[in-house]
């Protein structure tokens, strides 16, 4: 045993290598990415890692080792799971021979995501069994339980955290001691297993909802599901939100009837019933939806007893948002009608800056958004946009984002656009980590279904807003070897798109000159924009405002917006320790005025 | 025990100071949870990290009115976080005001001054610190996070004293940045 200071993302994989896992895949996504990377970072070259092209991929690749007895561990965020909805569907009537965990990170707020989607319901949709941790300690020791489960009834098993488990530390008791070795037995060939077919389908249906109670009085019997404190006043909750109550009672000082589920599917009926029949009102507290507190009142209506259970159904908590143990301390006061404790009455304070999330200073996104927008002025256009840092082009004054829905979407939205109102050019902007994630078959709809799109291609040469991970583009893998690279213009050209450029986005009258002869030609025309993403490139020194020259008209800062670039005391001014000396500032600036750092 | 708030603009070092109180914490052989803002929000947004030290803690967070500390890398964020702070707690707060890029845009840029008198009039126990000055004397602008750090442990405002925060600065900064920290500690104490 030792103590060891972990982030909640760091104890699920490590909890994954003491558990025997022989390989892990994922595609990355906040909250859920320092999961695989911490499974690289802690492998002692035992194990098989690898950041899959996107989720599906990674979970089939992970069915495959499952199937031929390796222990194995999916990641990926909860919007994630949609992609890989397909093979997980299929997969939770075929089952697997070795330990399969999928972790799928939620997020309420949401603080990173595109939805509040909770995966809860998903592992109630698929028919598997859900382990939802409410802290990083007990995440690292849940993720054994979780494989063993997976064995002991041949099903792959969803591991559930929510962001603040995830992303938060704590010193952790590890036990290396204990650790597990897997060795897979290989795959044994079995065509009524492996192959999925309408007739072993319809008994591999009987065989999940005969397990559902199976596993339900299994989990009954589990200590992380708990009944603890006493009173006729009881409080429901689970995951991340036992963390907050359990602060909440605390400083309330009270004990009451407190149950905590941590497998919400499939439900623990005898554990939950316990509390029902010793209380008559019940209060849940849980993010997302309100799963414990249905399947509560389900049992309520299953065994005729007469609770009433409050939460987010009734207004008792709210529907939407992340919970705190804020939050709780005011539900938890007003249903056990006691008083809050006091806070701190304090003036009025000033008008704060808001601080939207924009565009690192030098970030090419930038130049290339700015180079589009200058070449379609005064022409009708409308701009598909994706999943990345380059989200944000919405911002002002670039305002170059007018959709955004999903990863791969861009592409796809821009060509039903286009269906729609043909005298529109219609540009699509895709990363190059979603344009391997999920890009491809677009284009190839669009080529083959002869619509007039412009591609763009933001290729920063890395998966920059989730802290820059390696994809097919770079070459690089987690295991610390080197494959050839995709060219992503050797691609579109084998797929038939009628024109590829590739462009240095800070090259301003390139690129501007590139997009209008891409906006002047028909078809699926294509431009990508090069240039590394500042965090994984070096800068040139930062680039300077000539006093002399400057007068003061703040073009620079009007068009671009870049975060280096303010005015203070009547004067326009670039900041030291932010700039990157792009130059795309000094291309833009009437006056000459401002010289581009030197490299 | 203690709950020491961070709060600061994305890239101004918040992170790997609450992973240095921590580490200084676990080698008192204390327990440690702390949180922190990561992805989008990062990009220019308001961060803000959390660290609790004591035996036992459940909320990953710091419940409001609770924080012994708050440790502001610019002006406005610690009014933006003043709500955490207990009756009585401790506001280090560098002068330094970051202007937003809307504020940039729209011409309306806000006033520190505004922040700090605010603070003032809020706060009995209130540092303020000319980070750029002491940054200068350390002779690099990425000491600000240590600065804050011993002005605070100066305060008496942290489980952690002067002593224990060298010791963490000497096993967990690497060697080349190892002086500048040091030297910012001593600056701090003076």
């Amino acid at each position: 045993m030792s103590k060891k200071f972990l982030m909640g993302n760091e104890a699920i994989a490590l909890g994954a290598i003491h558990a025997g896992v022989n390989l892990v895949a994922g595609y990355p996504g906040t909250p859920s990415t320092e999961i695989l990377e911490s499974a690289a970072k802690f492998n002692d070259g035992s194990i098989y890692v690898e950041w899959s092209v996107n989720e599906k991929a990674a979970l089939e690749v992970a069915a495959g080792a499952s199937y031929a007895g390796a222990r194995t561990l999916v990641t990926m965020k909860q919007v994630g799971l949609n992609v890989a909805s397909d093979p997980l569907m299929s997969l939770a009537y075929i089952g697997i021979e070795g330990g399969m965990v999928i972790a799928v990170a939620d997020d309420p707020g949401p603080i990173s995501s595109q939805t509040e989607q909770d995966t809860r319901h998903f592992a109630q949709f698929a028919k598997l069994p859900v382990f939802d941790p409410s802290s990083p300690d007990e995440a690292y020791s849940m993720i054994r339980l979780a494989f063993e489960y997976s064995e002991k009834y041949k099903t792959p098993v969803i591991f559930r955290p929510t962001t603040r488990v995830c992303h938060g530390c704590a010193s952790i008791e590890t036990d290396e001691e204990s650790a597990k070795k897997n060795i897979p037995a290989g795959f044994a060939k079995n065509t009524l297993r492996w192959v999925v077919f309408p007739k072993t389908s319809y008994l591999n249906h009987i065989k999940l909802e005969q397990r559902y109670p199976v596993l339900s009085d299994d989990f009954s019997s589990l200590s992380c599901n708990s009944l603890e404190g006493a009173g006729e006043k009881a409080i429901a909750c689970g995951g991340v939100s036992y963390s907050y109550v359990k602060e909440a009672l605390c400083a309330l000082n009270e004990n009451p009837t407190l149950l905590k589920i941590t497998t919400p599917y499939p439900f623990p009926e005898k554990k939950a019933l316990e509390m029902l029949c010793r209380c008559k009102e019940v209060l849940v507290l849980e993010e997302l939806d309100p799963v414990i507190e249905r399947e509560l009142i389900y049992l309520c209506g299953k065994h005729g007893l007469s609770v009433t259970v409050h939460g987010k159904l009734d207004g008792f908590a709210p529907p939407a948002g992340e919970g705190s143990a804020d939050s709780a301390c005011s539900a938890i006061s007003s249903y056990l009608s006691i008083n809050a404790p006091v806070r701190t009455e304090r003036p009025v304070p000033p008008m704060l800056p808001i601080r939207p999330p924009v565009l690192c200073a030098g970030c090419p996104h930038r130049a290339s958004f700015y180079a589009v927008k200058q070449a379609m002025k005064g022409k009708k256009a409308v701009f598909s946009g994706d999943i990345g840092c380059y989200t944000l082009g919405n911002a002002m004054p670039l305002d170059m984002v007018d959709t955004c829905l999903c990863m791969g979407a861009d592409v796809t939205i821009a060509q039903g656009l286009h269906r729609i109102e043909p005298d529109t050019v219609n540009f699509s902007f895709i990363g190059d980590s979603t344009f391997f994630a999920s890009g491809i078959t677009g284009v190839i709809n669009a080529v083959y279904n002869q619509t007039d799109i412009i591609l763009i291609v933001l290729d920063n040469s890395t998966t920059a807003m989730t802290g820059h991970q390696p994809h097919p583009g770079t070459g690089k893998t987690m295991m610390g070897n080197y494959s050839e690279k995709i060219s992503i213009e050797a691609l579109l050209d084998a797929i038939g798109v009628s024109s590829v450029e590739v462009v240095n986005p800070l090259d301003l009258v390139s690129s501007v000159d590139a997009v209008k002869r891409a906006a002047d030609t028909a078809g699926v025309r294509a431009i990508i924009f090069r240039r590394p993403c500042i965090a994984v490139s070096k800068s040139s020194s930062a680039s300077v405002i000539n006093t002399d020259k400057c007068k003061n008209c703040k073009k620079c800062i009007k068009e671009i917006g870049c975060p280096a670039i303010v005015a203070s005391d009547g004067t326009v001014r670039i900041e030291a320790s932010l700039c990157f000396g792009c130059g795309l500032c000094s291309q833009i600036c009437p006056f000459e005025a401002i010289e581009k750092g030197g490299e | 025990m203690a709950d020491i708030l961070l709060c600061g603009i994305g890239g101004q070092g918040t992170v790997l100071a609450s992973k240095l109180l921590a580490f200084a914490a676990m080698e008192q052989s204390k327990n440690v949870r702390t949180s922190e803002t990561i992805g989008m929000a990062q990009r220019g947004g308001c961060v803000v990290s959390h660290v609790r030290i004591a035996e036992q803690i459940d909320s990953p967070l710091i419940p409001f009115g609770c924080a012994d500390v708050i440790i502001a890398f610019e002006p406005a964020e610690a009014v933006r976080n003043l709500h955490y702070l207990k009756p009585g707690g401790a506001v280090i707060v560098n002068n330094k005001a970051i202007p937003p890029v809307t504020a940039s845009l729209s011409g309306s840029a806000y006033n520190a001054e505004e922040m700090l008198n605010y603070l003032q009039l809020c706060c009995d126990r209130l540092v303020i610190a000319d980070g750029d000055e002491l940054c200068t004397k350390c002779g690099s602008p990425k000491a600000l996070n240590i600065i804050l750090l011993a002005l605070a442990a100066k305060a008496g405002a942290l489980a952690i004293d002067r002593a224990e925060l060298e010791n963490a600065i000497n096993k967990r900064i690497p060697e080349k940045f190892r002086q500048m920290n040091l030297n910012a500690v001593s600056l701090a104490f003076e």
